[in-house]
């Protein structure tokens, strides 16, 4: 039901379809868009499911797999590289031990990579859901994973 | 009425949120009561001042004591000492202070400090009040040209001014306009590319966070201008806090006046409104980003038409930068003469970079254009860290060029940069030091073109990832010497085909990290 609530919010335009699909995306526990959320979508704006899901696709933003409740996105644009993201990387993957886009077993985090964030002053950074975190250690990543946890 | 002696500014933006700057903040209200200072000290919000990676930054005023890393554990001792006390808590102070002026050599050689342009008003003012905005003098550029100047004076000034489009491209703002007022429409629309994506770059951002009604106003008078009844405001989806910010200002305009019907009683009415992206870096590109405006995937368009004549649901559209716009409301009040003073003869005003990496104190600043690398990095950025000497520069993002030691001196300017085949771009200045592998740094680029290659048009989707193969190869020293030729010849092929300036542009990096760092490149390749 959530779901048509958020609809209405809407006018059923076509510009109107990155904030509806944000907006799904954001009230679904798991982060991202499931067969109801582009049914649901696609009926309202009055166009095929197929071109929904071709726009979910396109934008790295949007997950059509279920994530954990935290989302790592870590930066490996060329400044981050430069700091050392990828030995943060092969850290997070070992730490976590999962692979780039898959969730930990316990399904708390989902690990992805990300194009540049824009705070490459405090690089190698990340983003946790809505929050950035700079000036990334493995330390600095096993305090961060840890507070996550303790509230998950 | 309450005489307060001493303000506290405390920096809000995603860098010093992401440091705790709530708590402290909090901290500091709560201390403040405590110890009965309430009615003397208030404590104010502000955007970024410009340093970064120092945590939680303070400002007090009016000795304009800087303090940087500080915790809400310091609050206590901080407010006591200097608020109460009057002795500024040394251990805290910032050494470093940001420069809020932008520093020139005049042509005797003497460095010269003068007063920002476009970030003037960062990390002065509160952004999420219009009253302070209006204060330092914002809005009058709007108000001056609702009540003395037609469109055509307005297109004139800009025109005369010399802008630059500061996307990247470099393109003459003024001449755009020129076309956007002579094309024929019931409906023209002003969209502020504000999808800042180029690797390195976060200048749009801090303007946004900062002070996002200067960019009200230079939609405003870019509306005016062309005729415009619309404007948006395409922001990527990371930008959490510029999309509140911005969304902010908006409603405070429009309780002004100064967005909606009849703007300050005039016969001109313009609106705009906030469009969130969801990532994708070729977005960035104008046509892209209409596209994703009008809710498709963010493919390219064919050129021509040109935005300018068929943009938005096909009618005429005016797309420009954020800091292109940061500059027009200055360029009014102030005039397109005293504009020209700053910059050089081909590429006026100043400029907005990102200085990062292996620098002192990574940041942003704003320079005069025509300042040299050199200076940008030793003046601005404290040098290199650690005492490591200089080896290279990747300027302009992702879609720039390396500049190695011997271009130190190089002016900065769109003009000057394009004779020695590279590009000012979006401003962002990646410092390498003597420890860098430079063969490993055009890996990270080539990676990033082939993830964010849309897959519109053949030549950049499959010749991103071949150079992604051949990259991998060569910096895992698997590779021939001919595999560097091919490096070559796929971005000149990738240049001369591609569909969009995404594609087109790999030809910059690579080309350039071979012209500067190519033994780096050959001894990892055998013959």
């Amino acid at each position: 039901m959530y779901r048509d609530a958020i609809l209405k919010k809407f006018d059923p335009r076509l510009d109107n379809i990155l904030f509806i699909l944000h907006e799904l995306q954001d009230n679904n526990p798991q982060h991202y868009l499931a067969n109801a959320d582009i049914e649901k979508c696609a009926d309202y704006l009055n166009i095929p499911y197929s071109y929904v899901h071709g726009v979910v696709t396109f934008y790295s933003m949007f997950s059509l797999k279920p994530r954990g409740r935290y989302i790592i996105r870590l930066c490996d644009s060329p400044p981050c590289h430069l700091m050392g993201s990828e030995s943060l990387l092969d850290y997070l993957k070992k730490k976590l031990k999962v692979d780039v886009g898959k969730t930990t077993a316990d399904g708390v985090f989902t690990l992805e990579i990300t194009s540049c964030l824009g705070i490459c002053g405090v690089a190698p950074a990340l983003m946790m859901n809505e929050e950035m975190i700079g000036n990334l250690t493995p330390e600095r990543v096993d305090t961060v994973l840890e507070e996550r946890r303790q509230t998950s | 009425m309450n005489i307060v002696r001493n303000h506290v500014l405390i920096s809000i933006d995603a860098g010093t949120l992401m440091s705790g700057a709530r708590a402290v903040e909090d901290a500091l209200v709560k201390e403040i009561v405590k110890q009965g200072l309430d009615k003397e000290v208030s404590v104010l919000e502000t955007g970024s001042i410009g340093i970064t990676g120092r945590g939680v930054i303070l400002v007090v005023y009016p000795e304009g004591i800087y303090y940087a890393d500080v915790t809400p554990d310091d609050v206590p001792e901080l407010v006591e000492e200097h608020l109460l006390k009057g002795r500024p808590l040394t251990r805290l102070i910032l050494t470093e202070t940001p420069k809020r002026t932008i520093i020139t050599k005049e042509k005797t050689g003497l460095l010269k400090e003068q007063p920002r342009i476009v970030l003037k008003n960062c990390g002065f003012i509160d952004p999420e009040n219009i009253d302070e905005y209006i204060a330092a003098g914002g809005y009058e550029g709007i108000a001056k040209v609702l009540q003395t100047m037609t469109s055509e004076d307005v297109v004139a000034e800009i025109k005369s001014s010399g802008l630059l489009g500061r996307g990247g491209a470099g393109f003459p703002t003024g001449m755009k306009w020129d076309f956007a007022i002579k094309t024929p429409g019931d409906e023209k629309f002003v969209i502020c590319n504000a999808d800042e994506g180029e690797p390195g770059t976060f200048k749009d951002r801090l303007i946004l966070e900062g002070d996002p009604h200067k960019l009200i106003e230079g939609m405003l008078i870019a509306g005016y201008a062309i005729h415009g009844t619309r404007g948006f405001v395409y922001i990527r989806g990371e930008y959490s806090l510029s999309i509140e910010r911005i969304e902010k200002a908006i409603l405070d305009a429009r309780a002004y006046g100064l967005l909606g019907k009849n703007i300050l009683e005039s016969n001109f009415s313009f609106d705009i409104v906030v469009m969130k992206g969801a990532g994708a870096y070729v977005c960035g590109e104008e046509t892209a980003l209409i596209e994703s405006l009008e809710g498709k995937r963010g493919h390219p368009r064919n050129k021509p038409p040109f935005p300018i004549n068929a943009g938005l649901w096909g009618k005429p559209t005016l797309v420009n930068n954020v800091e292109t716009l940061a500059n027009i409301s200055e360029i009014i009040r102030n005039g397109a003469e005293w504009y020209k003073g700053y910059g050089t003869e081909k590429c006026s005003g100043t400029k907005v970079f990102t200085i990062l990496g292996h620098v002192a104190t990574p940041g942003l600043v704003e320079t005069e254009m025509g300042t040299t690398l050199k200076d940008i990095i030793f003046e601005y950025g404290g040098g290199i860290k650690n005492g490591k000497t200089f080896k290279g520069a990747l300027v302009g993002g992702a879609a720039g060029a390396f500049l190695g030691p011997d271009m130190l001196n190089v002016k900065m300017d769109f003009v000057n940069l394009k004779e020695y085949s590279a590009a000012l771009g979006s401003g962002a200045i990646l410092v390498m030091n003597e420890d860098t592998d430079m063969v490993d740094m055009l890996k990270s680029v080539l990676h990033f073109f082939k993830h964010e290659s849309c897959g519109h048009c053949v030549p950049c989707r499959l010749g991103t990832a071949r150079l992604v193969e051949l990259i991998d190869d060569i910096a895992a020293s698997k590779a021939k010497k001919e595999d560097i030729d091919q490096l070559l010849e796929i971005t000149r092929v990738m240049k001369d085909s591609s569909f969009c300036p995404l594609g087109q542009s790999v030809t910059l990096p690579v080309s350039s990290a071979l012209k500067y760092f190519k033994n780096e490149f050959m001894s990892r390749v055998t013959s």
